[in-house]
């Protein structure tokens, strides 16, 4: 792949992305427009990220890319074989060995340092996009700091539900000033958004980015008499036994008998090695299929 | 026991290995060459160009055979492409009036100067399946004649002469490049035309048609659809003047309206505007109704709410590749939004089966205690 400059996209390219990046950084949940370019992969797969990506890989980067928490999907597995490719980065499923990671849907469970980078990609940056359809109105929202619109649905929620119907995709305010979509991660992952990495959105389709400074403060929007809930299955994981991470419900067999095991599949592998066993585990390495 | 999935990456191998085959099916048919494809689906590689604003009837044609004749596909990676190429300045603007005609119709006049020219049109084809094409029969030769030498001016400046139409001004400003800024709104004419000639076929024909039947109708004659070829021109710092650097092939659609005056413009003919890489008429023709339909601001006219009306409704929903990957992304997993989804759906059910089990408990969940008050900035 010598035809493509380091990490696909030109130096001038990068340059911009950087600056739409640097000034997302500069003021925390602001959606910075930029020049998304057409990349070899499809929009609404992860061209935003993968754009952020480039821009802030060195050579000296490892690269770890996780969709749904688990590093093995096929989107997963071809983002990380794009960069392989196209920069020639080290490469790891190891949360901690890791110096920059994008990801789809979820944040990582084991807690992220100052040097990491967490890269999302984002569908829909507009957390009001689904009530009020036009850009120019919700850039306009945004400006002014009216997020009445998104109150009053939250209370609707609660009179219609008696709880708010938002499971995923749960919107935040940063710093105090912008309601921000933190992608669609479960509201399960919505507390460490505060944390010590730098994290960086990007939409591509929507050309958009934005960005949360470490430890910016980011508040899920909630109501003093019901209070935001941080929510997963009420289960330990059938394969390592934890009780604190975020778990996906498989169907296992023509009952409709369920099991529950970890998104995060570093998380759970690494538990595993270190002796952890779950209800319908066994010790890593003896399910070699 | 269980045994978590894996395999992504051989699954991926193994699909590409499939996809490949199945690209060149019945290994006892002779394969496609991409000249082949150049030259006898040239209306194909006109809307890989087009779309994918890159002129090169090659590389269009190589894409449509890597896609397998998916076109919107192979518009992908000519977009893919393109973003990879460095770009070395911009023309001089084309001179469609110096266009060298293959076809040449107006809709408002029975003659003009420079004479009316069928071309290569399925207009008057009867749609009759033709099964000598079947038996690979050999097509006789056209009749030639000599080029005429007349000019071929535009048709509409002839209105233009008596102020009957709505004039344009020129401009030398840099047109915007959708490409290489972030589309922002509102969005200059130039910019629209810009989405529009890039945009999906079949979207601009539909929003099109819609204006037709009554969604912010205005009537539109084809004033005139030109199909040839135009030089195309740049200037080299060097030289200190613009010349030749190749010739493309272009399809030009000017309609007039009908327009009744407003508060601020007289009554008179307003136009629409369309240009398209290639021949692609019905893209040109689209191209120019929507362009008209998109014009009601500028020209005083009532918003009827009608869906061509709405710049951003349009322009953010125009592009063929952009829509097909946001849509076809939901394939990919999304099990772990899902999950959330399902405990949410289990916990409401759960509360309101309590609910109706015990209906003399007053209101319950119905947000009785509510203070209305958001939490802003509370520490977690």
């Amino acid at each position: 792949m010598s035809d493509y400059n380091f990490a696909y996209l030109d130096e001038q390219t990068k340059r911009m992305i950087r600056r739409a990046i640097l000034k997302g950084l500069a003021i925390p949940g602001y959606q910075v427009p930029f020049a998304s370019r057409e990349m070899p992969m499809p929009y609404g797969w992860g061209t935003g990220g993968v754009q952020v990506s480039a821009a802030v890989l060195t050579p000296d980067d490892t690269f770890k890319v996780i969709d749904q928490g688990a590093d093995d999907t096929t989107n997963a597995v071809s983002i990380r074989r794009f960069f392989e490719k196209t920069a020639g980065v080290a490469v790891t499923e190891a949360t901690a060995e890791a110096s920059v990671i994008q990801t789809r849907h979820r944040i990582p469970e084991e807690v992220l340092r100052a040097d990491q980078i967490l890269v999302y990609q984002v569908p829909i940056p507009e957390p009001l996009r689904f009530l009020e359809p036009s850009e120019v109105e919700t850039r306009k929202m945004h400006s002014l700091e009216e997020y009445g619109l998104m109150h009053v649905k939250l209370y609707e929620d609660i009179s219609q539900h008696g709880a708010i119907a938002t499971s995923y995709a749960y919107p935040v305010k940063v710093e105090g000033r912008y309601v921000m979509d933190p992608s669609p991660i479960p509201k399960f992952d919505n507390p460490k958004l505060e944390m010590a990495a730098i994290q960086l959105f990007g939409a591509g389709r929507e050309q958009r980015i934005y960005a949360v400074p470490p430890y910016a403060k980011v508040v899920s929007l909630d109501f003093e008499d019901f209070p935001f809930e941080a929510s997963k299955a009420d289960h330990a994981c059938d394969l390592c036994g934890a009780e604190d991470s975020y778990l996906d419900e498989l169907i296992v067999d023509d009952a409709g008998g369920r099991l529950f095991m970890c998104s995060d599949t570093d998380y759970c592998s690494t538990r595993r090695k270190a002796g952890h066993v779950g209800a319908q585990g066994v010790p890593l390495g003896e399910d070699a299929a | 026991m269980y045994v978590a999935v894996k395999g992504g990456e051989r699954a991926i191998d193994a699909a590409h290995a499939w996809l490949a085959e199945e690209r060149r099916g019945d290994a006892s048919v002779a394969e496609l060459s991409v000249p082949q494809i150049r030259e006898q689906l040239k209306l194909a590689v006109n809307r890989v160009m087009a779309e994918g604003s890159l002129y090169d009837p090659d590389l269009a044609a190589l894409a449509i055979k890597q896609s397998r004749g998916d076109l919107i596909e192979a518009i992908f990676l000519i977009r893919a492409y393109r973003t990879t190429l460095p770009r070395f300045g911009g023309s001089v603007p084309i001179d469609t009036g110096a266009m060298t005609c293959d076809r040449r119709v107006s809709a408002t006049f029975k003659d003009a100067p420079g004479g009316q020219m069928l071309g290569p049109t399925f207009d008057y084809t009867h749609r009759l399946l033709d099964f000598k094409l079947a038996a690979e029969g050999e097509v006789p030769a056209a009749a030639e004649v000599e080029a005429g030498t007349a000019q071929t001016p535009h048709i509409m400046s002839f209105l233009d002469r008596e102020g009957l139409i709505q004039p344009e001004t020129d401009s030398d400003t840099t047109p915007p490049d959708l490409t290489r800024t972030p589309l922002e709104l509102p969005a200059t004419r130039d910019l629209r035309l810009q989405a529009l000639a890039r945009g999906d076929e079949g979207f601009i024909l539909g929003m099109a048609y819609s204006t037709q039947r009554g969604y912010a109708r205005n009537h539109a004659f084809v004033a005139e659809l030109r199909i040839g070829t135009v030089a195309v021109e740049m200037d080299i710092p060097e030289l200190g003047f613009a010349i030749e650097i190749g010739e493309i092939d272009v399809t030009e659609c000017e309609t007039v309206n009908q327009f009744q005056g407003s508060k601020t413009q007289p009554p008179q003919f307003t136009r629409g505007y369309g240009l398209v890489f290639g021949m692609s008429e019905r893209k040109a023709i689209s191209m120019a109704l929507v362009d008209r339909a998109l014009r009601w601001k500028e020209l005083g006219e009532d918003n009827l709410g009608a869906p061509a009306q709405d710049e951003e409704f349009v322009l953010y929903h125009a592009d063929n590749i952009q829509a097909t990957g946001f849509l076809e992304h939901i394939k990919l997993p999304h099990y772990v939004d899902f999950q959330s989804e399902l405990e949410l759906i289990r916990k409401l059910r759960r509360e309101a089966e309590a609910n109706n089990a015990a209906p003399s408990e007053s209101a319950g969940a119905s947000g009785g205690n509510l203070s209305g008050k958001m939490k802003e900035g509370a520490a977690e």
